[in-house]
C-alpha cells in the first residue's frame, strides 16, 4: 500500500489534469487553479525544510577545517537577514536590511553574471578549435555570425544575408527537431508516470 | 483703345476675378471654422459572437468598414469599440481598434475578489452591448454605429486543440502496443548513446580516485518534466555509487526538489543494501536564488575537487559558469537538459551531453526494463508519424494547398 496509494494518486491527478486540458469549462478552470495554488502552498510549506537543510548542513561543516570559513559566513550572514528583517518597517526602501539586499546581494549577483562573458570567450575558444571538418564549418559559420556586428563596407549586405540564412534555415531547423524530440519526449515522461512506469522520482524502482 | 490699355483692362479683370476666388475660399475657410472638420461615418452590420474554446468569458465583435476608412473622406484612423451591460445604459471604450481592422476580441477573465473588484469582469451566460464609433484624424468621433448585443457562452470542449487530443491518442496506442509487445519479451532496439553509455565509467572514475560525485539538478521545480528526469538518472546514479561505496552530493536550490532528492537517494541507498552509508547532509539546500546557488556550487567543485559531475534538469544563464568550471576543476562532465538555448553551452564545456529528449529517456536506458524502452519505441513511431505530416504539409503549402496546415493547427 506504501507504494500503489501515491501512484494510484499520481494517476488520478494525471489523467484529471490531462481531460481538464481540452474541457474549457468554470469547473476545469476551477481546478487548474486550484491545483496551481497547491503547488505554491506545498512550496511555502517545504521551505522550512530547506531551511533546515541549510543550517543542519553547515553546522555540521563548522567542525570541518576547510569548510568552517566558508560556513561562518554563512551562518552569520543568515543570522543577520533574519535579524534585520524582524519587523515589517525593517523591510522597507532604506531600511538597514533592504540596504545589504541592495548594495551586498545584488551587486554580488551581478559580478557572477558578468562571468559568464569570460567564460563564453574559453568556451568558444574550445568549441572552434578546427580539428575536424565539421569543427571547422562550426568556427567558419561563427565568424560569419560575428562578422553581422562589424561594419564590412560592401559586403556588409551579403554578409547580413548570408547570417539571417543561416538563423532562419539551417539553424531554425535544427532547433524544430530539437523542440519536437523535447515535446515528445516531455509527452512520453508524463504518460509514463501517469501510468505508473516511472516510479523513481518517488525514490523506488 | 490701344494695345496698353487692353492690357490693363485684361489684368485688372483678371485681379477681380482672382480676388472674387480668394475670397470664397476664404468664406469656405471660415464655414469650416464654424462648424468643424467633417465627421466620418460609422462602420454598420455590427455582429457579436461567442468567443468559442474558453470558459465564457469573451465575445468577438465584427463590422464592415465605415464609408470613409480608405475611401470617401479617407479620414478614419481607429475604431473605439465601446461596452454596455444594457442597451440603454453608459457605454465606455474597450479598446480602440486601428483603421482598416475589422474584427475586437473583447475578452475580461480575471474573477474579481474582496482585494481587487473587476467591473469589467465578462462572467459566463452574460449579456453585453456593443457600439462602434469612427473617430477622424481630426479628433473627430462619428456618430455611434447600431447597438448589439451578445451572450458569453461556456464551451465544453477546446475544438482548436482537437490536433492535440488526436496526438495523445496516437502515442497513447503507440504505447500500449510497445508496451504489451515488451511484456511478452518481444526484443527492442535502442540506439547506444553516448552520454548514457559514459555513466558507468564516469562512475567508476569517481570510485577510483576516491572522490564525490557530484549532482547538480539545475534551477527547475519539482514539477519541471525535465526535473524530475533528473531525478530518475539520480537514482540510478545513486544506486551505483552506493554500490561501489562513492559519495554523491546534490546541491539542490528548491526545497520540494531537495525533499524528492533525498528520498530518491536514500531509497537508493536502500535498494543497493547499504542503507548505513546515506548521509542526508550529502543532499543539502543551497539557496532558491541564481547566482549565489551557482557561486555555492562551483565553490563545492573547486574545494571538493569532484570527479564527476552531472548536470541533469533544467538549465538557464548558469548552465556554462557551471560547466566551465567543472571543466577547470578537471571533472569528467555529463549533461542533459531540454532548453534548447542552454545545449550549446553544454556542448562545449562538458563531455558528454544528453540533448533534449535523450534526457528523458536516460532513465529508459539506464534500468534496460522492457516496459521502460517500450515507451521509447513508441516515441519513436510518434516521431515517425510527425515528420510524415511534416513531409505532407511542406509538400501541400509548397503547391499552394493549405488544408492540411490547417488541419493540424493548434488555436490555443
Amino acid at each position: 500500500m506504501k507504494r500503489e496509494i501515491p501512484i494510484l494518486i499520481v494517476g488520478i491527478t494525471g489523467f484529471t489534469m490531462l481531460i481538464q486540458y481540452f474541457i474549457p469549462t468554470g469547473w476545469s478552470e476551477f481546478i487548474f487553479t486550484y491545483a496551481q495554488d497547491w503547488t505554491i502552498v506545498i512550496g511555502i510549506l517545504a521551505l522550512p525544510l530547506g531551511i533546515w537543510s541549510l543550517v543542519k548542513a553547515n553546522v555540521s561543516k563548522l567542525k570541518v577545517p576547510g569548510e568552517r570559513f566558508y560556513s561562518s559566513v554563512l551562518l552569520g550572514g543568515f543570522l543577520i537577514m533574519i535579524l534585520t528583517c524582524l519587523s515589517r518597517e525593517n523591510i522597507r526602501m532604506g531600511s538597514f536590511h533592504m540596504d545589504i539586499f541592495t548594495y551586498v546581494l545584488v551587486p554580488i549577483q551581478a559580478t557572477l553574471f558578468s562571468l559568464l562573458a569570460f567564460y563564453v570567450a574559453s568556451a568558444a575558444y574550445r568549441a572552434f578549435r578546427a580539428r575536424s571538418i565539421l569543427a571547422t564549418i562550426l568556427l567558419l559559420t561563427a565568424f560569419i555570425i560575428m562578422f553581422r556586428f562589424i561594419p564590412l563596407g560592401p559586403i556588409s549586405d551579403l554578409n547580413n544575408s548570408v547570417v539571417t540564412w543561416i538563423l532562419t534555415i539551417p539553424n531554425m531547423a535544427a532547433k524544430r527537431a530539437l523542440w519536437m524530440g523535447i515535446g515528445l519526449g516531455a509527452t512520453a515522461t508524463a504518460m509514463k508516470i501517469i501510468l505508473g512506469i516511472e516510479r523513481t522520482y518517488m525514490g523506488h524502482d | 483703345m490701344n494695345q496698353l490699355t487692353k492690357t490693363i483692362l485684361i489684368l485688372m479683370l483678371l485681379l477681380f476675378m482672382g480676388g472674387g476666388v480668394f475670397a470664397q475660399a476664404a468664406d469656405e475657410e471660415a464655414l469650416v471654422d464654424t462648424i468643424g472638420p467633417p465627421a466620418p461615418s460609422p462602420p454598420t452590420n455590427i455582429t457579436v459572437s461567442d468567443k468559442p474554446n474558453d470558459a465564457g468569458h469573451g465575445l468577438i465583435i465584427r463590422w464592415e468598414l465605415s464609408p470613409d476608412d480608405g475611401a470617401g473622406l479617407n479620414n478614419v484612423i481607429m475604431y473605439d469599440v465601446m461596452r454596455s451591460d444594457s442597451p440603454d445604459g453608459e457605454f465606455s471604450s474597450r479598446n480602440l481598434v486601428p483603421s482598416g481592422d475589422k474584427v475586437y476580441v473583447d475578452i475580461e477573465d480575471t474573477k474579481p475578489t474582496e482585494v481587487l473588484p473587476n467591473p469589467d469582469y465578462m462572467p459566463a451566460n452574460s449579456t453585453w452591448y456593443y457600439r462602434i464609433v469612427a473617430m477622424s484624424d481630426q479628433q473627430v468621433s462619428s456618430v455611434p454605429s447600431e447597438t448589439v448585443s451578445g451572450t458569453t457562452i461556456e464551451n465544453i470542449f477546446h475544438w482548436g486543440k482537437l490536433p492535440i487530443l488526436f496526438g495523445v491518442l496516437i502515442f497513447g496506442s503507440f504505447l500500449i502496443i510497445f508496451i504489451t509487445g515488451a511484456k511478452k519479451g518481444k526484443e527492442l532496439y535502442v540506439r547506444p548513446l553516448a552520454g548514457i553509455n559514459a555513466v558507468d565509467d564516469a562512475i567508476g572514475r569517481a570510485t577510483e580516485m576516491g572522490k564525490p560525485i557530484l549532482f547538480i539538478l539545475g534551477l527547475g521545480t519539482a514539477g519541471d518534466i525535465a526535473t524530475i528526469a533528473g531525478f530518475t538518472i539520480l537514482a540510478r546514479v545513486a544506486k551505483r555509487t552506493a554500490e561501489y561505496q562513492t559519495r554523491v552530493l546534490v546541491p539542490v536550490q528548491e526545497a520540494v526538489v531537495l525533499a524528492v532528492a533525498q528520498e530518491t537517494v536514500r531509497t537508493a541507498y536502500l535498494e543497493a543494501g547499504r542503507p548505513d552509508q546515506y548521509n542526508p547532509d550529502d543532499v543539502f539546500f543551497v539557496t532558491a536564488l541564481q547566482f549565489p546557488y551557482v557561486a555555492a556550487v562551483n565553490g563545492i567543485m573547486l574545494r571538493e575537487k569532484p570527479a564527476t559531475n552531472f548536470y541533469c534538469g533544467k538549465f538557464y544563464a548558469e548552465s556554462l559558469i557551471l560547466a566551465e568550471t567543472g571543466n577547470i576543476a578537471g571533472a569528467i562532465q555529463i549533461s542533459g537538459t531540454d532548453e534548447v538555448a542552454q545545449l550549446p553551452f553544454f556542448v562545449a564545456a562538458t563531455d558528454y551531453t544528453l540533448l533534449g529528449e535523450e534526457l528523458y529517456a536516460a532513465s529508459a536506458y539506464l534500468s534496460k526494463e522492457p516496459v521502460q524502452l517500450g515507451t521509447l519505441k513508441a516515441q519513436d513511431y510518434t516521431k515517425a508519424v510527425v515528420m510524415v505530416f511534416v513531409i505532407i504539409g511542406t509538400i501541400a503549402i509548397t503547391f499552394g494547398l493549405p488544408y492540411i496546415l490547417t488541419l493540424v493547427t493548434v488555436n490555443l
